[in-house]
């Protein structure tokens, strides 16, 4: 069971917390390609090593955020609100 | 008393003798035998069967490693399969069984087997039994029964256990002289220490070694040690506690096994404790364990580890023969001749494959016993036990030439050098490299936060291990922050240096034929197994396991791993780290189910969810159902009435006058700020700004990836703020959903989602009636269709109890719902009853409310099944074309909007018969599968209304063929029903009832 530092809360166990994958993709607007909304919505790369999830504290503040993890070691390497410029408390 | 110990030594408690049974037997003990130790004190030899040729097995070992000793412990609802006899502590009552064999132990029917092996080589099952493919289901019956071990209760199981989950600065796993050094000086320096040992008792091998430290009996240091320990506040020593797995961030899982020494728990103790240790820094002290050597006969009862016959005799003075050999390629066997002595064994000779001489210190061992050096012991006779060994001379190139000498023997024990136990740090992803003066793999490297000493790490010696043990835990808990002021003394042991092991992995045959040269003695996996396997092109390690079933007993193949990857090394031609090992994963040893579930098991494990107004339900003779993990009324009750009758009688209630049904499961989410409107313009299909204050509208919702995610009605209950509802299985999902919309996409707009599912409960009031009942309890004008019309919503009072009144229907009938806070809603629910007595108003459950919704076309979980599109449905007209919405270009991409999509339509079964959910429809009625399926099922009820079987289908461009006559064919139920295609809406299409 994974530590994740939830940047609101603290580190919690990953119970508390549910995952949704990818965050370094972003969604197109309506007037883009088909294929651009094709890859947005089923094509994930599946890298080895450092990746930026989406993860949300469910059973907490309930906050969606995005984690650095290396999916090879499991070794969480930071953590950062959704959107640090537009996150009103 | 005991026929096989010595009269005195030992540690265990003579003072305190113990009986036990094993197999129906009465035997007699001490307070700290082991039942293997217990066995073989009562001189007891062969205690089981092997896996697949049911050749008897004795002892082998004296610890986690042990291969063949397994039995049933205790009996009735306790009962217990497959446990090692070496790790089992003898208390008073003890009850044991052997196992895997028929009619017993020493008379095994199934060992017709073992003459008949010859024509079970590796793979017989795979190779015999494929052909005809279509019999193995037939074969595999019979097969199952002659496999298999012990048997598992089938009580329940009468115990309770616990989760813990617990912190420290350093986890040592393992008390032996490295793990007790290691947690000595962590604690010293500060640091919080748990230290966990499998064991009963701290001190590792030296409980079992005559060692001296500080030229004192090691003993003495284990047990001081140990004191110092347990009166440091900083210190928690945990004995019969397995870490059977690394998990990451260093948590460490660990079995505390509280009773299992014990004939039960004491009082309301748990029986075993299920230990989640997250440590800063992680000490693997986990030491080494001994393994054997192949050569012809070697899994006869009476050939043992070294180590085992050493321990059970410096331990507990038992005497595992009466004449033994020695047979080794490295110094430490020769300890066990001094050991055995001293119980009074005769030791016949040390066979030692090496042509050099051992070291001095293990000279001192043997004293006069003859030494036979550059020997090996090529052959073990005896049919049930051990009667003699052939010693043959062992050449440099690894052959043996001729039979030199027969000595008779009925005790061999064996020495191939120590494997590491490496599983742990394995776990941890730390990487292996080949150690080939010891011939085993040892940990490549120290991890930032996992600290290897002692045997473990490789270094077998006495010293090396309480040296690395400390300097583990002094680095380990200065990197948990704490600084060690005093540098601790280590202390001294005499190390006289030792000659190097020879690496043996097999004593060839002298000559063709005679007994198999095991490598796993539990699955009966032979050297000439490996070289069938190899032969027939099994050359990775990993086939070659799965292939013969090497190491994959309930030892995982402790003793015997490194010698058959050392085998196929030898057949490849190559060495052993090109070969690589298989993966080590958790758990080291078995974990109990009951240890992992806890206390989460039966209602503990899936908790019951009840509305507010389940006592009201429960005392009003409502059948409850499960729906999902809510309880919710069927249907109530009535004396003399069949299910069908009170469905029946439900839907007339609402359908002719006024029912009244609880909806508090739906999930309501309150939906706040300027930004509102915008954001649910955004997550659903359809317009939203429009909505004026206090009006209702039904809202559909999409997956990015354009299929239905879920529906509900949203209303505006003021300028800025929303309530919303979802179905009840996604009341959840939503608002997860509407979360990372809010939070990731759009955090520009100013909205805020609340969930108040669990604040408001609801009811529906349904039927022709409905309104009076309502204008009987907030007034006529207020009721009044003018200023509460379709999809209107008003705020008012019930018994002075604010709520909010929707009217909306799901039913198809004039209706409201009434949601109320959750601890009035009783007041509000008997109130609404009391009201409606005039109208003769009553409850419906469930059932009723779902054959409504089927006779009203309206979809619930069964149709938005993830794979409908909102066109599918019916729902096309509603999406907007010009703005943004979540799904909306995928919604547009042809494969979704092309013909031939299946859609919702509803089907009339034409002979009365009901329709089978989940049925095909099909064009034939004689169709089978495989067949071309147009569509199929999705609900279907009986109408009261239309007297008919009626449901509702997903069929391809089933809008198309209303009137079509079709067959719903369920394999599964073999029944075939002709079903006329219709419009999904049987009741009032034009929605007059509900507008009215």
């Amino acid at each position: 069971m994974l530590l994740i530092p939830c940047p609101h809360c603290g580190e919690r166990a990953q119970t508390e917390f549910t995952y949704r994958g990818d965050a370094t993709v972003e969604r197109p607007h309506a007037e883009d390609s088909a294929e651009k909304w094709y890859d947005y919505v089923y094509t994930r790369d599946n890298p080895r090593g450092e990746h930026t999830e989406w993860w949300h504290h469910t059973s907490g503040c309930r906050r969606w955020f995005k984690v650095r993890r290396n999916t090879w070691t499991h070794e969480i390497l930071g953590s950062e609100s959704a959107n640090s410029d537009n996150n009103r408390e | 008393m005991n026929s096989h110990r010595h009269p005195v030594g030992g540690t265990i408690n003579r003072g305190h003798s113990i009986t036990f049974r094993f197999d129906g037997r009465t035997y007699s003990a001490y307070e700290g035998d082991t039942l293997a130790s217990a066995l073989l004190a009562n001189g007891v030899r062969i205690v089981g069967r092997s896996f697949k040729y049911h050749r008897p097995r004795g002892i082998f070992g004296m610890g986690v490693e042990e291969p063949s000793s397994m039995v049933q412990l205790r009996s009735g609802p306790r009962s217990e399969p497959n446990v090692r006899a070496t790790e089992v502590e003898v208390f008073d009552g003890l009850e044991a069984f052997s196992q895997h064999c028929w009619p017993s132990v020493n008379l095994d029917f199934g060992a017709v087997i073992n003459f008949a092996s010859p024509i079970f080589p590796s793979g017989f099952y795979y190779k015999t039994f494929m052909w005809p493919a279509s019999k193995w289901m037939f074969y595999e019956r019979f097969i199952r029964k002659a496999a298999g071990l012990g048997k598992s209760a089938i009580e329940r199981d009468p115990d309770s256990y616990s989760k813990f989950y617990q912190f420290c600065d350093v986890l040592v796993v393992g008390a032996g002289p490295a793990g007790l050094s290691a947690a000595l000086s962590a604690a010293r320096a500060g640091a919080t220490v748990v230290l966990v040992d499998e064991n009963g008792q701290t001190g590792g091998r030296l409980n079992f070694d005559d060692a001296a430290v500080d030229g004192k009996p090691a003993q003495e240091w284990v047990y001081q040690s140990t004191e110092k320990l347990k009166l440091m506040p900083n210190v928690e020593v945990l004995c019969r506690t397995t870490a059977f797995g690394f998990y990451d961030q260093n948590l460490v899982g660990a079995l505390e096994r509280i009773a299992d020494h014990q004939r039960e728990p004491d009082g309301r103790e748990d029986r075993q404790k299920l230990r989640m240790i997250r440590a800063k820094q992680v000490v693997l002290a986990t030491g080494a364990i001994e393994r054997s050597i192949p050569f012809s006969g070697n899994d006869k009862p009476g050939v043992m580890l070294a180590s085992a016959v050493r321990g059970y005799a410096n331990r507990f003075a038992v005497r595992c023969g009466k004449k033994a050999v020695v047979f080794t390629n490295n110094d430490s066997a020769y300890a066990t001749v001094s050991a055995l002595k001293s119980v009074g064994v005769t030791v016949a000779a040390v066979i030692d494959c090496r042509l050099a001489s051992p070291g001095e210190s293990a000279l001192k061992h043997i004293g006069n016993t003859p030494l036979k050096q550059g020997f090996a012991i090529s052959r073990v006779r005896g049919l049930r036990r051990v009667k003699s060994v052939e010693v043959s001379r062992f050449q440099d190139n690894g052959e043996v030439i001729g039979s030199a000498e027969t000595l008779t023997c009925d005790l061999v024990c064996v020495s191939g050098g120590w494997t590491p136990t490496v599983h742990l740090f394995s776990h941890a992803q730390g990487k292996l490299n080949f150690d080939e003066e010891i011939g085993a793999f040892v940990p490549r490297e120290q991890l930032g936060s996992v600290q290897v000493a002692g045997s473990a790490n490789g270094s077998m010696s006495l010293g090396a291990c309480l040296r690395q043990g400390y300097d583990a835990g002094s680095v380990s808990s200065m990197k948990a922050g704490h600084k060690s002021e005093q540098k601790a003394k280590v202390p001294q042991v005499d190390d006289s240096p030792e000659t190097p092991m020879q690496l043996l992995w097999q004593v060839p045959k002298v000559r063709r034929g005679g007994a198999k040269r095991f490598v796993d003695i539990q699955n009966d996996v032979t050297v000439e197994d490996i070289e069938l396997a190899f032969s027939e092109g099994y050359v990775s390690v990993e086939h070659l396991k799965r292939y013969t079933t090497l190491g994959m007993g309930t030892d995982q193949g402790r003793t015997s791993n490194i010698n058959g990857l050392a085998n196929l090394a030898r057949l490849r031609e190559t060495d052993i780290p090109s070969v690589g090992h298989t993966t080590f994963r958790p758990p080291y040893t078995p974990v109990s189910m009951g240890a992992l579930a806890g206390g989460d098991f039966g209602t503990h494990l899936s908790p019951v969810r009840r509305t507010p107004l389940h006592d009201w339900h429960q005392s009003n003779r409502a059948e409850m159902q499960n729906s999902g993990i809510w309880k919710r009324p069927f249907f109530y009750v009535k004396t003399g009435e069949q299910v069908r009758d009170a469905i029946i009688r439900e839907t007339r209630q609402v359908r002719e006058k006024v029912g009244i049904v609880d909806v508090s499961t739906l999930g309501k989410i309150e939906v706040q700020g300027r930004d509102a409107a915008e954001f649910l313009e955004r997550v659903y299909i359809n317009r939203w700004k429009s909505l004026p204050v206090g009006r209702c509208r039904y809202g559909l919702m999409l997956r990015e990836d354009g299929f239905v995610f879920d529906d509900g009605t949203t209303t505006r209950v003021a300028e800025n703020e929303y309530y919303m509802t979802t179905t009840t299985a996604n009341a959840g999902p939503v608002l997860e959903h509407l979360e990372f919309y809010a939070q990731t996409i759009w955090p520009e707009l100013h909205v805020h989602l609340t969930s108040i599912s669990d604040q408001w409960a609801g009811m529906a009031l349904a039927g022709p009636d409905s309104r009076n009942v309502l204008g009987a309890l907030i007034g006529e004008s207020e009721a009044a269709n003018e200023n509460l019309p379709y999809m209107g919503y008003l705020a008012a009072r019930i018994e002075g109890v604010a709520v909010r009144i929707f009217r909306v229907s799901f039913s198809g009938e004039l209706g409201y719902e009434i949601h109320i806070p959750s601890k009035f809603a009783q007041q509000v629910w008997q109130a609404v009853l009391e009201a409606g007595q005039e109208w003769d108003i009553a409850p419906y459950g469930m059932e009723a409310m779902t054959v409504m919704r089927i006779e009203k076309g309206h979809v619930v979980a069964a149709e938005l099944d993830g794979r409908t599109t909102a066109a599918d449905l019916g729902f096309e007209r509603m999406m907007k074309k010009d703005v943004d919405f979540v799904g909306k270009r995928l919604a547009e991409r042809d494969a979704l909007v092309s013909a031939g999509r299946k859609q919702l339509v509803g089907v009339v079964s034409l002979s009365g018969r009901p329709i089978p959910k989940g049925a095909q429809i099909v064009a034939e009625q004689d169709a089978r599968p495989p067949a071309t399926t147009k569509g199929h099922v999705t609900s279907s009820c009986y109408s009261p209304l239309m007297d008919k079987e009626i449901g509702l289908a997903l069929i391809a461009d089933g809008r198309q063929i209303y009137g079509k006559e079709l067959y719903a064919a369920s394999p599964l139920t073999g029944r075939t029903v002709p079903v006329e295609i219709a419009h999904h809406i049987f009741v009032d299409p034009k929605g007059e009832r509900t507008r009215g």
